[in-house]
């Protein structure tokens, strides 16, 4: 176990090995001259960042640089778009979309003689003028990152850089200085309200389970059970940070009066296991967990549970009934989890990204957190970008950016030209934002009465060519998959309503099937069980609303209008177009296309996967649907 | 269990059969061991063949009803084998409105199986997942838990064909 005054020492002795890494850092006392960082997020690795760093590794060995320069695999630097991406300090330099023949080069002209290999750096940091950091970008200048303060800095499998960064302070700062009272009353003067669906205030969550009877048993659970697909926050921050979530939930465990903590992280996330193992393994041995935290006779632990891939287990009783051991069914609601929760007992449970903020409203005051934001609700959000937008990734802004920021300068706004058509939020429990609300200020409450929701921060846009009543289909496809089948309403009202879209898309439903599904809909809303039920309708009404025509396109002209629907569409040959050159013959997954080289080609209708193959390789602009 | 896939024959070896012993040792008598076993079963046998599923049933004082309603529950586990190569495509949201559904489609029909079956030969087997978190490189699929991105229908079969 060590001692608040054996904290301030680990911090001091690393506080210069994270400082440096920031523009102009100053190295201090730090031992290496360059820092390499390379991003070891799931989206990086997953484009081959943890060979580019192993090639670094051996390539700084060779130039004999081992002792001057380090290599970091940290976590998400966001900009997933690009990777794998990698940063080298002091100069900031940005490197992106990194390919193992980069590295030699890399090695030889930055880090051994100093000139930043521009060619292969982030291009928009490149100016006349020279460099810029990152930070000056289109991409990063809008952000504020709080909850991924550490992700893409630090080495995440190391606790004394985490505690550099000021880490475990706050629970130091709690258990000597601080009432039960004091916290709860700093969480909830702050404004922050759980970034993992519906909103509740977490400090009003945390003062229901500080009452009861003195010695009773009390549980914090953590949901990391991150079920929206498309959204990856919770993830990165679990992989590039995992210490602040064990911090916030001690904190919380010292609140409550609970000893016992349990995170649910998704058995999909391998990388994320891996760090919390590690990262707990680690916690133990300094005795930040453990028995008698810093010798104030305070005791927490935590232990990992992992989710098995049930969306529903997102849900906070569903959640608690799976680490019991269960089937992951919800449980009507009260007796709230507050007053009865994991095992019988008061539990709190927030997600990642609440419990990332945590820390950092301690040490810096609740005015800090409530001064970012909208009035009601205060601080950051951090969005996954995704779907039709350039810069794919992880962006934490202010509450109340709009969406108009968020895609067209953040995002790097919609590629190959398109327009845009609408957003997606909340996942598949959310709605569309259309062009009608570009300029709404994104907040729970605004998104809300735009018949949408901030869920856990998915943000996936769609441009021309998505088809509405696709999108909501794909959902209902998702929510008839994963309804546990508890309660009527959710298990069989989504399946009949799922089979509305079938028609629709088909092009056999008539007038009346719109208003019966939206009957259905009502009906599914007002009568579920659980949240997930509850909310399972919402792509629809949201698509419904704001997209009407597209709807009465497929029902009246059995036409789909943005062409995506297969059974509405057929592609077709323009005969007087077609050079004969055989490309669309040769690239079509179904054999569909006939045709003598230098005579018009033509399309099997029947054998036509509708893949739109042909038509991204046609030169001639001779292939068109109808 | 009267899906037909079940019904292969059980291959557990003696040196699985121990780890399972030990595993459940580990658990014993720790709270709710139930679904933490059946992870580390399923990693131990590549998936929860039936005699695995009874061994835990009477170690650990579960009825083989209730297991079952658990293994069923959860998509991540499962009670046949997978091919050698197990093919995962996420139909996530930003996959999927950058095209894997049309990815999904053409596995299917180069493969001949549908999503959740596994080719004659026991070589791949198909399923749907969602979202692995590597949106940037929408749509991917993996291949054994290797990531394929930024993926069109027509690059399929030469990514198939790595794997022959």
């Amino acid at each position: 176990m060590i001692t608040i005054e054996q904290l301030q020492e680990i911090k001091e002795k690393n506080q210069d090995i994270v400082n440096f890494r920031k523009e102009h850092g100053e190295r201090g006392n730090g031992k290496y001259r360059s820092h390499v960082l390379v991003c070891a997020g799931t989206g990086c690795t997953s484009s081959g960042s943890q060979k580019i760093a192993d090639k670094l590794e051996e390539e700084i060995k060779a130039a004999g640089l081992e002792e001057e320069v380090c290599v970091i695999r940290t976590g998400c630097h966001g900009l997933c778009a690009l990777g794998p991406v990698m940063i080298i300090y002091p100069e900031a330099a940005f490197y992106s979309n990194m390919e193992l023949e980069h590295v030699p080069e890399i090695v030889s002209e930055h880090l051994v003689k100093g000139n930043v290999v521009t060619k292969y750096l982030y291009q928009e940091t490149v100016t006349e003028d020279g460099i810029i950091s990152m930070n000056q970008t289109n991409f990063y200048k809008p952000q504020n990152r709080v909850a991924l303060r550490n992700c893409g800095v630090i080495n995440p499998e190391c606790i004394n850089e985490y505690i550099g960064t000021g880490g475990y302070q706050a629970l130091a700062k709690v258990l000597t200085t601080m009432s039960r009272e004091d916290v709860v009353k700093c969480i909830t003067d702050s404004g922050l309200r759980g970034r993992g669906g519906g909103g509740f205030p977490t400090g009003k969550k945390w003062q229901f389970a500080m009452g009861g009877e003195p010695g009773v048993q009390k549980y914090v659970c953590c949901n990391a059970d991150e079920g929206d697909p498309g959204a990856f926050m919770d993830r990165s921050v679990l992989e590039g940070d995992p210490h602040v979530v064990f911090e916030a939930m001690a904190i919380a465990g010292y609140v409550i009066g609970a000893n016992q903590g349990y995170i649910y992280v998704r058995a999909e996330y391998p990388i994320a296991v891996d760090r919390l193992n590690i990262a707990l393994a680690q916690a133990r041995e300094y005795g930040v967990l453990g028995d008698n935290i810093f010798g104030t006779g305070f005791s927490f632990d935590i232990d990992l549970r992992l989710g098995a891939g049930a969306f529903v287990c997102g849900e906070e009783t569903a959640l608690m009934t799976s680490i019991e051991g269960n089937r992951g069914e919800p449980r009507p609601r009260p007796p709230f989890p507050a007053v009865k929760g994991l095992f019988g007992q008061p539990t709190i449970l927030n997600n990642v990204e609440t419990w990332a903020n945590i820390p950092q409203i301690i040490l810096k005051g609740a005015d800090w957190f409530a001064g970012m934001g909208t009035e009601k609700s205060r601080g950051t959000k951090v969005f996954a970008l995704g779907g039709k937008i350039n810069n794919v990734g992880l962006v934490e802004i202010p509450m109340g950016t709009t969406l108009r920021e968020v895609v067209e300068n953040i995002g790097g706004g919609i590629p190959n030209g398109k327009k845009f058509k609408a957003a997606q939020t909340g996942g598949p429990s959310g709605g569309c934002i259309s062009l009608e609300n570009y300029d709404v200020p994104i907040d729970y409450d605004n998104l809300v009465s735009i018949g949408s929701m901030m869920g856990s921060g998915g943000l996936i846009v769609m441009d021309e060519d998505d088809c509405m009543v696709d999108i909501a289909k794909f959902f209902l496809e998702f929510t008839v998959d994963e309804s546990c089948g508890k309660c009527t309403p959710c298990r069989i009202g989504t399946k009949r309503l799922l089979e509305l879209l079938n028609k629709i898309t088909d092009g056999k439903a008539e007038m009346e099937d719109l208003d019966r599904m939206v009957e259905l809909c009502n009906l599914i809303k007002e009568n579920s069980l659980c949240a997930l039920g509850q909310t399972a309708p919402n792509p629809v009404l949201s698509t419904y609303k704001y997209f009407k025509d597209e709807y009465i396109a497929h029902v009246k002209d059995k036409k789909c209008p943005a062409g995506k629907c297969k059974n509405l569409v057929s592609y077709h040959i323009d005969a007087e177009k077609c050079i004969g050159c055989g490309l669309c013959k040769k690239n079509c997954p179904g054999d569909a296309i006939t045709g003598e080289k230098k005579q018009p080609h033509e399309i099997d209708t029947a054998k036509c996967l509708k893949c739109g193959v042909c038509m991204t390789k046609c030169k001639k602009d001779a292939i068109y649907k109808a | 269990m009267s899906d037909e896939r079940i019904n292969i024959p059980y291959r557990g070896t003696p040196e699985q059969e121990k780890e399972l012993a030990e595993l459940i040792a580990r658990y014993k008598g720790t709270k709710s061991p139930l679904i933490p076993v059946l992870e580390q079963a399923q990693d131990i046998f590549g998936y929860l063949p039936e005699k695995a599923l009874k061994i835990i049933s009477e170690e650990l004082q579960v009825s083989l009803a209730k297991i079952y309603g658990v293994v069923t529950f959860y998509s991540f586990f499962s009670l046949y084998p997978k091919g050698k190569y197990n093919i995962s495509v996420c139909l996530g949201t930003a996959c999927y409105v950058k095209g894997s559904g049309q990815i999904y489609d053409k596995l299917q029909s180069a493969l001949g199986i549908t999503g959740g079956q596994c080719t004659e030969d026991g070589k791949f087997s198909l399923e749907a997942c969602r979202c692995i978190g590597a949106c940037g490189l929408a749509p991917v699929m993996t291949v054994n838990g290797e990531v394929h991105g930024r993926l069109t229908a027509d690059m399929v079969d030469g990514i198939l064909a790595q794997y022959e």
